[in-house]
């Protein structure tokens, strides 16, 4: 958004003055203020001061097993996710980056829909499948494979599998675009100097498109750290992550200053990780 | 044997590989990754429009597969006092959230882009933060704040918290399409008498609308399918479409939710279809 042209192209574009500018951005100053940054420092606040200084709180999460355990299972879980996305996702960005016309369309338009369709409704959509007497099972059973349904709902794989299927388009975009930015003559080149299609893979394509593969890994990554509805829908209620116990501890427990230093530590989790990977995230739906 | 003849030979072999090699082994290469490319996407899309043949079936539990047609599960989806307050209030939060974010975005990313703002760097990473940051800490953060002062199920509170979540987005899609458009033909304006506000109206404007349309329609969908902080921010009378189906999920699985995901689902295809319309008649209008 920052805008690098020369001084001379400054006075040329009828650059706004100060009071202008700042007249302009007020409204969203006011608005990220008020709705962002005051609730947030107001819970991170409560979390230390309850009312006198504490770290109390903070030192709990690292005390207590239990949640340590979940700690340490939502990263495995984010971890897994992430796995899973790149080794479904990435051949699905190579074929999309060689397709031309009409089916580069209808294989864009298989990975825009579910990213635009609500998780509620995805999640749900798991849930229909897995129950006890859902699709996957009904069709088990129809094929004789198992005599009785199978437990897959409420588990910490139906989770793994939601969180895959909700998140994988975050990781096909970026891929995707750093796959298209390759020029082809590259893949001829090493073709030509005898390099088989598995080796100039190998060689040229894979190491060129390692950008992308970054920012979809890292956005999975995050994303899954703090994700709320699928777990809370398809999880069952052993299978708690961070984001499912600060839930619970607010809705629940009503335990403020609890809640507050979970929330931090994921707060903290997921912006040191977007100030490490800064330069290869990109944002939004419209990639 | 010479060494020649070895070299010819050990040539003759690599040519004769290296011809397989492009005929043979990627023909079958590609085979088995388009196959598995197909069966990822087959993955993506299935689970996003399985909902639809299971708001048509006749059974009042979910069965698969859906025996008899019926559009019952939508007519009382429709009569239900219950699901109507909850879609219209969704609908009145998102058409609010659309407009002001809207304008808000629009403003400030003219005072970043064109303007001379300080902190402009720090201003940008903030507009960004709410899409990184995890909806789980805003829910619990504004809940905390919005609870004591009654704005808890209530429409104010939900547009101006939905506003926050959505304001990144249309900053992002005006962002872009100022950096796109021409200053000179805007200092052209000013130069003939126009006003900064005629300049910007009758100039700027009409050029960067389908970034600002695109920008609008990314922020209706980001509150009409927002769930988390929905969830938290609801009270027992205001509540949203997307907090009334995670409890009818959690507690009431009838296939009216069904019926209810299918209706976001066409919206939503609906909206971001209309969104790639424009795109592609922009991209069109360039060539």
């Amino acid at each position: 958004m920052a805008d690098t042209t020369a001084a001379g192209d400054r006075s040329l574009a009828g650059q706004l003055s100060r009071r202008a500018s700042l007249a302009l951005a007020l409204p969203l100053v006011l608005l990220l203020g008020l709705a962002f940054l005051v609730p947030v420092a107001k819970l991170l606040a409560g979390s230390v001061f309850a009312p006198h200084p504490t770290a109390e709180h903070w030192w709990r999460i690292v005390q207590e097993p239990i949640f340590l355990r979940i700690l340490m299972r939502t990263v495995q879980t984010a971890a897994i996710v992430t796995v899973l996305a790149f080794l479904l996702g990435y051949p699905v960005a190579l074929v999309m980056s060689r397709q031309g016309g009409r089916s580069a369309v209808l294989v864009a338009a298989c990975v825009l829909i579910p990213l635009w369709t609500s998780v509620l409704v995805r999640s749900y959509a798991w849930i229909v499948l897995l129950q006890r007497t859902g699709v996957v099972n009904s069709m088990l059973l129809k094929w004789g494979l198992i005599d009785q349904p199978l437990r897959l709902i409420y588990t910490e794989g139906a989770v793994i599998v939601a969180m895959t299927h909700v998140l994988l388009p975050y990781m096909i975009l970026p891929i995707f675009s750093s796959l298209r930015s390759i020029p082809p003559e590259l893949d001829r080149a090493a073709r030509n100097l005898g390099a088989g299609a598995w080796t100039s893979f190998i060689a040229v394509t894979l190491p060129l498109s390692l950008p992308g593969v970054y920012a979809g890994a890292i956005m999975v990554f995050i994303l899954s750290l703090g994700f709320y509805v699928t777990p809370a829908l398809v999880g069952g209620p052993q299978n708690l992550t961070l984001a499912t116990l600060i839930g619970q501890q607010t809705t629940d427990l009503l335990n403020w200053p609890f809640s507050g230093a979970l929330a931090g530590l994921l707060l903290v989790v997921t912006l040191g990780l977007v100030a490490v990977f800064r330069r290869v995230l990109s944002f939004g739906k419209s990639m | 044997m010479s060494i020649v003849s070895e070299a010819r030979n050990a040539g003759e072999r690599r040519h004769f590989s290296a011809v397989r090699r492009a005929f043979v082994r990627p023909g079958l290469g590609r085979w088995f990754l388009n196959g598995f490319a197909g069966l990822v996407l087959v993955f993506l899309l299935l689970p996003t429009l399985i909902v639809i043949p299971m708001s048509l079936g006749d059974a009042s539990y979910i069965q698969f597969p859906p025996k008899g047609l019926t559009l019952k599960w939508y007519q009382l989806y429709f009569s239900d006092h219950d699901w109507m307050a909850a879609t219209w209030f969704s609908v009145k939060i998102a058409l609010a959230t659309t407009i002001a974010a809207t304008v808000i975005g629009t403003l400030a990313s003219f005072a970043l882009v064109r303007g001379n703002l300080p902190g402009a760097r720090a201003l940008q990473a903030l507009t960004l933060a709410p899409l990184v940051v995890p909806h789980i800490v805003l829910a619990v953060a504004l809940y905390l704040v919005f609870a004591p002062i009654g704005l808890t199920g209530n429409f104010v509170g939900f547009a101006i918290a939905h506003t926050m979540l959505s304001v990144p987005y249309v900053m992002l899609t005006v962002s872009a399409a100022l950096q796109r458009f021409d200053p000179a033909l805007e200092l052209a304006a000013l130069n003939c008498g126009a006003s900064r506000a005629q300049a910007f109206w009758h100039v700027v404007l009409p050029d960067i609308a389908p970034g600002v349309a695109a920008g609008a329609v990314f922020a209706f969908l980001a509150s009409f399918d927002e769930a988390t902080v929905a969830f938290f921010v609801s009270g027992i009378e205001g509540k949203t479409i997307t907090r009334k189906l995670f409890e009818d999920i959690d507690y009431n699985l009838t296939p009216v939710i069904a019926a209810v995901s299918t209706v976001m689902v066409v919206v939503s295809l609906v909206l971001m279809g209309g969104v790639e319309w424009l795109r592609s008649r922009g991209s069109n209008r360039k060539l």
